[in-house]
């Protein structure tokens, strides 16, 4: 793609006459035509309404509520579970007990009337609970499925939010010490190689020790420490380009550095940015589930997949496997559509790229 | 040759003092203090400035910092805040129950992916090639996690193969016993993405014209992909092998977390949650200084390796 930066578009861009097609159309008429990554793209758009009505409230509103009786199993495997639990709970519990009357020696006995009254003026709603659900309730009676859409919108929310702040910071450390260099390159430098040495999984405990947990803190957590690779990435096209003879032709007619950076060689190396977002999204996503398992992601009062799957622990040595099939069936889906996605991104934006990384 | 190692090591030198002070700052500003940790929720106003004077926190931060530098010097590391054992010490110990792990996962993990990814290179494009491809895609896209919950179930509590965690004192007992179920897991979550770049690094060397020539000369398969292909292809999976060293040292976190495998990981991550400074400490700076004389053992192999490669 480097070539159609060969003068030939800033010509066309400057003239009135017929655009030639621009990068992206190109990747895009490229793209069309991989069948796994349009089916790829179905499902990750799926998933982007689902994240965005979960976002608004309109799905998995109302999670921590307790609708089911604790473990209750997902509607289809209904049957299996009444053979292997004859007795119904409930009707054990409500057996009534002789009744004694011990009301001259019990000292509370005259307050009695006046506590019925009492009690008889809060209305409290019993709601029956339910015997299943669609994917069956966790240890406390709370919908699967439900946890699982808002899970699936703060995971994913955070790998996005995560990987746009370590692309930020990577891309303009990239840039800047790429195109500048000098000593300002070599500080870029200096801060990337300490960054590197320090291994990574280390960096997010000591900063998830030191912040604390939450949405906002993991993404900085994980935006702070996962910029190296894209900065790495972004600086080496960025010194490959500002050599480029079109750098060089902007520069004679007078184009600023920042133009030179940011409106010539930054559309040029876009592809590459973005490729290895959508990679740190994966990485990120990934993250999270173990930070939140470690009990250094999302807050106690949050669900990810993460937390998810720390409960599922417990449930599965007592044979309830619903909630770690549902946690892990709602991640594999969306990171293997998600990674197949980009590859064929990879593949459409840069045809001399393709098949080269795995 | 000398001349290169000397600068080399010299150059390691501004890394290792930003990585002192990332740390040192990272804890010092951010983290939480450690005196309420140790003095506990009962303490007495002075039991508290007792233990801040006795752990140096009462000192200006510059003067902290020189402690934290002439203990790095000297490689007095100190003791643990939290169990008062000396680091060296803790260090050492901690490490075997690491390497016992750790080494098996490295050497397992290359030479399975080693085989599989020569293969499906030999066979790219054809069914077997995307089979393998969309298996090791979705392998990965599941978490970790997944494997270790699974992995525990199913092998240590439903089958009883292996003890679902545990460790003993006899390296032999352990590789026997507790390692193999952690080893397995690690290796089958491992294998994916090594078999998919070791398959980028041969169909490179794959669609060189030395391959050609060979065919052309008339050599038989299996020697042009093992005389010619498989050494070319060496270079960048020894790179690869020697960048996941330093982390062999500091074990897998996560396996140790899960497994309660008393190694350097999980020191680590104890010492994380009750901010154990000097443990955090002596664990990042000597992870830091291992990867980057590991960065420089590698450049040296290449050079033994691939003649070509001038080490400037």
């Amino acid at each position: 793609m480097s070539e159609t930066g060969l003068g030939i578009p800033a010509l066309a861009a400057t003239g009135d006459g017929p655009r030639a097609a621009g990068v992206w159309r190109a990747a895009w008429r490229r793209f069309r035509h991989d069948r796994v990554g349009l089916a790829c793209l179905g499902i990750v758009a799926i998933y982007a309404v689902m994240i965005l009505l979960a976002a608004v409230g309109l799905a998995g509103r109302h999670w921590q509520d307790e609708v089911a009786q604790p473990d209750a199993p997902p509607a289809f495997v209904e049957r299996v579970a009444e053979v292997v639990h004859p007795p119904a709970p409930a009707s054990a519990a409500s057996a009534p007990a002789p009744e004694i009357d011990i009301a001259d020696i019990d000292p509370l006995a005259p307050r009695y009337a006046e506590w019925n009254a009492r009690a008889a003026r809060i209305h409290g709603e019993a709601r029956p609970l339910a015997q299943t659900l669609p994917l069956g309730a966790d240890h406390l009676g709370r919908d699967v499925l439900k946890k699982a859409l808002k899970g699936t919108q703060v995971s994913v929310s955070v790998g996005v939010l995560a990987a746009l702040v370590a692309t930020l910071i990577g891309a303009t450390l990239g840039a800047v010490g790429g195109f500048v260099g000098g000593w300002v390159g070599d500080f870029v430098e200096w801060v990337y190689n300490v960054l590197t040495s320090v291994p990574d999984i280390l960096l997010f405990f000591a900063f998830a020790a030191v912040f604390g947990r939450g949405i906002p803190t993991l993404v900085l957590i994980l935006g702070l420490t996962g910029w190296t690779g894209q900065y790495r990435q972004v600086r080496a096209e960025f010194i490959k380009h500002s050599r480029r003879e079109y750098v060089r032709a902007a520069e004679a007619i007078g184009a600023t550095a920042g133009a030179r950076m940011f409106r010539h060689i930054l559309p040029n190396v876009s592809h590459v940015i973005l490729v290895r977002m959508s990679l740190l999204v994966v990485g990120f996503i990934k993250a999270e589930v173990i930070l939140s398992y470690l009990g250094l992601g999302v807050a106690i009062d949050q669900v990810s997949w993460g937390t998810m799957l720390n409960e599922a622990q417990t449930e599965l040595i007592v044979g309830h496997w619903w909630q770690l099939a549902t946690a892990t069936v709602f991640m594999a889906v969306f990171v293997t559509a998600f990674s197949l996605m980009a590859d064929a991104w990879r593949d459409a934006l840069d045809p001399k790229l393709r098949g080269e990384r795995a | 040759m000398f001349a290169y190692l000397i600068r080399r090591l010299w150059q390691m030198l501004p890394t290792l003092l930003g990585v002192v002070l990332l740390v040192f700052f990272l804890f010092k500003r951010f983290g939480a203090d450690p005196v309420q940790m140790l003095v506990g929720l009962n303490a007495t106003p002075q039991e508290i400035v007792q233990m801040r004077a006795q752990l140096g926190l009462d000192q200006p931060w510059w003067v902290q910092l020189g402690m934290f530098v002439h203990g790095i010097v000297t490689f007095d590391w100190g003791s643990s805040w939290a169990t008062k054992e000396p680091v060296a010490h803790l260090l050492a110990t901690r490490l075997p129950a690491t390497l016992t792990v750790t080494l098996p996962i490295l050497v397992l993990d290359t030479l399975v992916a080693i085989p599989i990814a020569l293969g499906v290179a030999y066979l790219r494009g054809s069914l077997t090639d995307r089979a393998v491809m969309v298996a090791t895609t979705v392998a990965l896209s599941i978490s970790f996690l997944v494997y270790v919950i699974v992995g525990q179930y199913v092998f240590g509590f439903q089958l009883g193969w292996f003890p679902v965690q545990g460790w003993s004192d006899s390296t032999l007992h352990n590789l026997a016993t507790f390692a193999p179920l952690p080893v397995l897991l690690a290796v089958a979550v491992g294998v994916s993405p090594q078999t998919r770049l070791y398959r980028s690094f041969f169909l490179d060397e794959l669609g060189q014209d030395y391959v050609r020539t060979a065919r052309a000369k008339g050599l038989t398969e299996p020697a042009v992909l093992f005389r010619h292909v498989l050494r070319n292809a060496l270079i960048p999976i020894l790179t690869n092998v020697g960048l996941a060293l330093p982390g062999i040292l500091v074990g897998s976190f996560l396996i140790e977390v899960f497994f309660s495998i008393p190694g350097l990981g999980r020191e680590t991550y104890l010492a994380v949650n009750r901010s154990d400074y000097p443990v955090i400490q002596a664990v990042t700076i000597y992870v830091a200084v291992l990867t980057m004389l590991v960065n420089l053992l590698t450049d040296l192999l290449y050079r033994a390796v691939d003649p070509r490669v001038v080490l400037r």
